[in-house]
C-alpha cells in the first residue's frame, strides 16, 4: 500500500491582517487544493482575554480545514506540535468520513457510530497519521510586533522537527515569512527534511509594518504546487491520501 | 493556553448534574471536578452508588485514542497498569451538543511528593522499583508510557503502591510519543528524540523523582545537560541512586530491566551501609555503660580507700 502525503500550512501570527485579500478566502482556496491551514495566534504576556486582532485566527483555520490555538509565547513549542498533529488527525478523519459517507450514506459520520466501531476506525486514522508523509510550510508573520517573539518561534520550530522526525513517515519542512521585502512572502528555508539549519537563517528576518495575511496564504499555496510540478515531471509518483 | 471549547462542558457539569449515556443508557451523577488537562476534564461521579472517575471532552478523536490505549492495556495483562475502563459513551447535552466521555476506576491516593515527605525517603527506592517493574511489563508488551510525570501518579494505600492515573500518552514502541510534558521530555532537554522507546520512559522516570525535590521545577539554562546533572547532584535524598539516575538521564539504559537491577543493587548497598552504621552505633552504646560501670567501681573503691584512711 502506498501512503499519501499530507500538506499543511502552519501560520504563526500575532495580529490581524491589514492588506490584500481576505485571509479566510485564501485559506478556503488552499483547503480546496488539499492543503490544510493551521493557525497559531501568539498572545502578548499581558493579554488575558481574546483580543480583537486575534479573532480571525479561529476563522482562518476553520476556512482552511485546520486547527487553531491562541497561546502565550512560553507555551509555543508544545502548541506548535499539538496543532500540527491535531491538524493531521483532523484531515485524515475527514478522509475517513468521506469514505464512510460513500459506504453508509450521506448522513453518517464517525460520530454516528457507536464507541466500539469508532475505536477501530480511530486506530486506522492513528496508523495513517504515524506513517504518512507530511509537508509543512511554516508561514511566519514578521510584522513589527512579532519582533520579540521570533526567538521563541525559532525554538518552537526546531522542537517541532524533533517531534515530527520521531514519526515513522517522512517529513518535509519549509519556512516563509511575510511581508517579504518586495513580494508578499520571502523564502527563509527551502523544502528540507529537518529544521536543524534554521539557526543560521533565522536572524536575517527583519520586521516590517504591514500584515498581508491573505496574499501570504495564497503565495504559500503555490509553493506546494511548484515543487509538486517539478517532482511530477521527474517521477510522476505524487499520490493523494485517498488512493493510499 | 486558551481554549474556547473547554469552557462549554466545564460550565455545564456542576455537582449534581446527571449524565446519561447515548449508547449504553448508563447514568452518572457528577460529584466534583478532579482535574483538567489538555484533552478534557476528569470528574468524580456516582455510578449506581459506586464512585468512579469520568473523563469528558469535546475532542472526540483524542478521547477515542485514549480509550483504545486503556483497552489494549487491559488486554496486556490482568494487573492494573492504568485505571480499569468501565464504560465508553457519548453525552448529548440538553442544548444538543455531543461530548465523548469514558468512565474508569476511581483511584484514591496521595501525591508522591506528599507521601515521601510524610513517610520518609526510604520510600524513594521502593517506588523506583515499583515503577520500574510496571514499566518493564509495559515495555515487554510493546508500549511506552510517554507522558510519565508526577501529576500522573498517585500512591494508593493498603498495599502502598504507585498507580498510574492517566495513560493518555501511552504509545506503541517505535512511533512518535503521543503526549508529553516539557519538563519530563528528553527532547526538550536536548537529550534524545521523541521516539517511543524504553529509554524515553526511563528519562521521564528520573525527572519524576527530581521534580519531587524541585516542586517549582527549573529551566534548562545554557547547557541543559550540565544543568540537569548539577540539579541531580544537589539532592541528597537521591544520593544512593545517583549513578543509576545519571545513566537514565544520559540514555545509557536500553531496558527498564537493566535499570531495575542496578537500582536494587544500590538499595542493597544502602541497606548494608545502614546495618553497618547501626551495629557500630550499638557497639558504642554498649561501651558507654561499661565505662560508666568502671568509673563507678573506681569511685566506690576510692571512697572505701579514703574512708579507710580516715578511720585510724
Amino acid at each position: 500500500m502506498k501512503k499519501g502525503t499530507l500538506k499543511q500550512i502552519l501560520l504563526i501570527t500575532d495580529g490581524c491582517s491589514n492588506k490584500g485579500e481576505d485571509p479566510q478566502a485564501t485559506a478556503a482556496l488552499a483547503y480546496q487544493q488539499g492543503i490544510t491551514v493551521n493557525v497559531i495566534g501568539i498572545l502578548e504576556d499581558d493579554q488575558t482575554e481574546e483580543p480583537e486582532g486575534l479573532q480571525e485566527v479561529e476563522e482562518i483555520a476553520l476556512a482552511g480545514g485546520g486547527v487553531s490555538q491562541l497561546v502565550y509565547k512560553q507555551a509555543l513549542s508544545q502548541t506548535v506540535q499539538m496543532v500540527t498533529k491535531q491538524g493531521m488527525t483532523q484531515t485524515l478523519q475527514g478522509f475517513v468520513n468521506t469514505e464512510l459517507k460513500q459506504i453508509l450514506g450521506e448522513e453518517h459520520t464517525m460520530e454516528d457510530l457507536d464507541p466500539e466501531k469508532r475505536g477501530e476506525i480511530m486506530e486506522v486514522v492513528e496508523d495513517l497519521g504515524e506513517t504518512c508523509d507530511l509537508e509543512v510550510l511554516v508561514l511566519i508573520d514578521t510584522s513589527a510586533s512579532m519582533h520579540d517573539k521570533l526567538p521563541t518561534v525559532k525554538e518552537a520550530l526546531f522542537d517541532l522537527s524533533i517531534s515530527l522526525n520521531s514519526r515513522v513517515g517522512r517529513n518535509r519542512f519549509s519556512i516563509y515569512n511575510f511581508p517579504g521585502k518586495r513580494k508578499d512572502i520571502d523564502k527563509v528555508l527551502d523544502w528540507s527534511p529537518k529544521l536543524d539549519s534554521i539557526s543560521s537563517v533565522f536572524p536575517k528576518l527583519t520586521s516590517g509594518g504591514i500584515t498581508p495575511t491573505g496574499p501570504a496564504i495564497r503565495e504559500a499555496m503555490y509553493q506546494f504546487g511548484k515543487k509538486n510540478l517539478l517532482r511530477s515531471f521527474r517521477h510522476n509518483d505524487e499520490q493523494d491520501i485517498e488512493n493510499a | 493556553m486558551m481554549n474556547k471549547t473547554s469552557k462549554t462542558h466545564d460550565s455545564l457539569l456542576r455537582p449534581g448534574v446527571t449524565i446519561l449515556g447515548k449508547w449504553h443508557q448508563n447514568r452518572y451523577v457528577i460529584i466534583r471536578q478532579l482535574g483538567k488537562g489538555a484533552i478534557g476534564s476528569v470528574y468524580l461521579c456516582d455510578a449506581n452508588g459506586k464512585k468512579a472517575a469520568l473523563k469528558i471532552s469535546d475532542k472526540g478523536a483524542s478521547m477515542t485514542m485514549e480509550v483504545n490505549v486503556l483497552k489494549s492495556l487491559a488486554k496486556v495483562q490482568g494487573k492494573s497498569l492504568g485505571p480499569s475502563l468501565l464504560d465508553v459513551d457519548d453525552w448529548v447535552t440538553p442544548q444538543g451538543t455531543t461530548f465523548s466521555f469514558y468512565v474508569m476506576e476511581y483511584i484514591r491516593g496521595t501525591s508522591l511528593q506528599a507521601f515521601i515527605k510524610q513517610n520518609g525517603r526510604e520510600w524513594i527506592g521502593v517506588f523506583l522499583l515499583q515503577l520500574l517493574s510496571d514499566l518493564e511489563e509495559l515495555h515487554e508488551a510493546g508500549w511506552v508510557f510517554g507522558d510519565l510525570k508526577e501529576e500522573n501518579l498517585l500512591v494508593s494505600s493498603s498495599p502502598t503502591k504507585v498507580r498510574w492515573i492517566d495513560v493518555g500518552g501511552t504509545t506503541l514502541i517505535g512511533r512518535a510519543i503521543k503526549e508529553y510534558t516539557e519538563f519530563y521530555d528528553r527532547g526538550y532537554w536536548g537529550l534524545g528524540t521523541r521516539k517511543a522507546e524504553p529509554s524515553y520512559d526511563l528519562f521521564a522516570l528520573t525527572m519524576v523523582f527530581l521534580s519531587i525535590f524541585y516542586p517549582n521545577k527549573f529551566t534548562k539554562g545554557k547547557n541543559p545537560q550540565v544543568t540537569l546533572l548539577r540539579r541531580l547532584q544537589d539532592v541528597r535524598a537521591l544520593e544512593p541512586y545517583r549513578d543509576c539516575l545519571k545513566k537514565a538521564i544520559l540514555g545509557k539504559y536500553l531496558t527498564s530491566t537493566e535499570m531495575k537491577q542496578e537500582i536494587s543493587m544500590a538499595i542493597h548497598q544502602e541497606q548494608q551501609k545502614h546495618i553497618k552504621a547501626n551495629t557500630t552505633r550499638t557497639n558504642k552504646q554498649q561501651h558507654k555503660p561499661l565505662a560508666l560501670e568502671v568509673v563507678g567501681f573506681l569511685l566506690v573503691a576510692l571512697g572505701y580507700y579514703l574512708s579507710s584512711l580516715l578511720i585510724p
